[in-house]
């Protein structure tokens, strides 16, 4: 009985450990391609390897976010900000957003949420398309952050689902304020409008 | 039992979704797009075929009193194989399945089988009955998943068919599935019996 569990369990192992030396290369490859097709979507086009030269910057509100700087002969362009919320309706948001030199936003790319299909999970076209004060594109963040038309911003909330898209926004801006560093008045206008997001959210 | 009667038995006579009402979480809960139902249709086949073989190969060796921790083990080795393949090679759909792909070694389907029919029959009929059985799974997920996206979002595997205005959200949702399910069950029963 105990040799016959033993034997089984043991293929099984090496059955697995085969496998697994088998696809460990592909999955890394394939999650690192994934990764690298969303900086070039967001980014202006850059010529060096932004995965090797990431590094870590303190957002607003004391969350270290990655950053990928993208540079074109010597000269930088823009990041690309993995950034995220915790503000979701179905919990955490990551999104990986792309600011060229001045500030602007350049693209943005939604790598993982849990928001309602049909509903928040729209974000991932919803702030891109050119209509009436949706799209995010091309704004700038300099002069204070982005809000929903709601809550006195300038862009316009996925239709029935307000709380994705102040999340989602949250996620810009914390992207913007890890960019330019703790150090610009954007800070504290990003604090003040998260405090502002948890008290609504049961709305 | 003639070979061909044993793999349709699974997709029609026996289909474990429509009319063995077995796996019920992820029938729901992977049915929101035609594609990811196919997909989690597909995933469960392959360890469906592979472990009622193997099971089946390996009935005479397992003692009575332990078969079930065995059965397990091997379904678990198949079903991590699939997922560790699945992110390899298609991460898209692994990310939109993600969670359901391990949670196929607890499906009801792939222990039930395995204890009904692999572990009483010879090698080649127990693979055809996992393929037939795993075939009838995706068939039904398919379909299931179709009529959500379609009448949830107006899409049919990603391409539009109409408008998304004419879509009902709740299709898409939980409830939605409830809906589609039942209805379904109530049209496969009446074909059955007609």
């Amino acid at each position: 009985m105990i040799l016959s569990l033993t034997t089984i369990c043991m293929s099984a192992g090496v059955i697995l450990a085969g496998v697994n030396m088998y696809t460990s290369e592909p999955i890394a490859l394939a999650k690192a391609a994934a990764l690298e097709a969303a900086i070039k979507e967001v980014t202006p086009a850059f010529d060096n390897n932004p995965l090797q030269d990431a590094y870590k910057a303190v957002a607003s509100d004391g969350d270290s976010l990655l950053i990928y700087p993208a540079v074109k002969d010597g000269k930088q362009v823009g990041v690309a900000v993995d950034s995220n919320t915790k503000n979701g309706f179905g919990g955490e948001i990551k999104v990986i957003v792309g600011f060229d030199a001045e500030g602007k936003l350049v693209n943005y790319s939604v790598l993982q949420h849990a928001e309602t299909p049909g509903l928040g999970s729209k974000m991932q076209e919803w702030f891109r398309t050119e209509k009436n004060k949706q799209s995010v594109i091309g704004k700038s963040l300099a002069n204070g952050n982005l809000s929903v038309t709601k809550d006195g911003g300038d862009v316009d909330a996925i239709t029935a689902s307000t709380i994705t898209s102040r999340a989602f926004l949250n996620a810009i801006n914390r992207a913007y304020s890890a960019y330019k560093g703790t150090a610009t008045d954007s800070a504290t206008g990003a604090t003040r409008s998260t405090d502002k997001k948890e008290g609504e959210n049961n709305e | 039992m003639n070979k061909l009667k044993v793999l349709t038995n699974g997709i029609i006579k026996e289909n474990p979704t429509f009319v063995l009402l077995l796996g019920m979480c992820p029938t729901l809960g992977t049915t929101s797009s035609a594609i990811n139902g196919m997909g989690m249709g597909l995933a469960t086949a392959f360890v469906l075929a592979c472990s009622n073989m193997a099971i089946s190969a390996l009935k005479n060796l397992i003692p009575d009193k332990v078969r079930i921790p065995g059965y397990i083990v091997v379904i678990a080795t198949f079903c991590t194989v699939v997922q560790m393949s699945m992110e390899a090679f298609v991460p898209a759909l692994y990310a939109s399945l993600g969670l359901f792909i391990p949670l196929i070694v607890v499906n009801c389907i792939v222990l039930g089988r395995a204890e009904a029919f692999a572990a009483k029959n010879g090698i080649i009929s127990s693979s055809l009955d996992g393929l037939g059985m795993g075939l009838g799974f995706t068939l039904a997920l398919t379909l299931l998943g179709a009529i959500r996206e379609l009448l949830g979002t107006g899409k049919l595997f990603g391409l539009s068919v109409m408008p998304e205005e004419y879509g009902s959200l709740i299709f898409v949702l939980a409830p939605g599935a409830f809906i589609a399910l039942g209805f379904l069950i109530a049209i496969v029963n009446k074909l059955r019996k007609a």
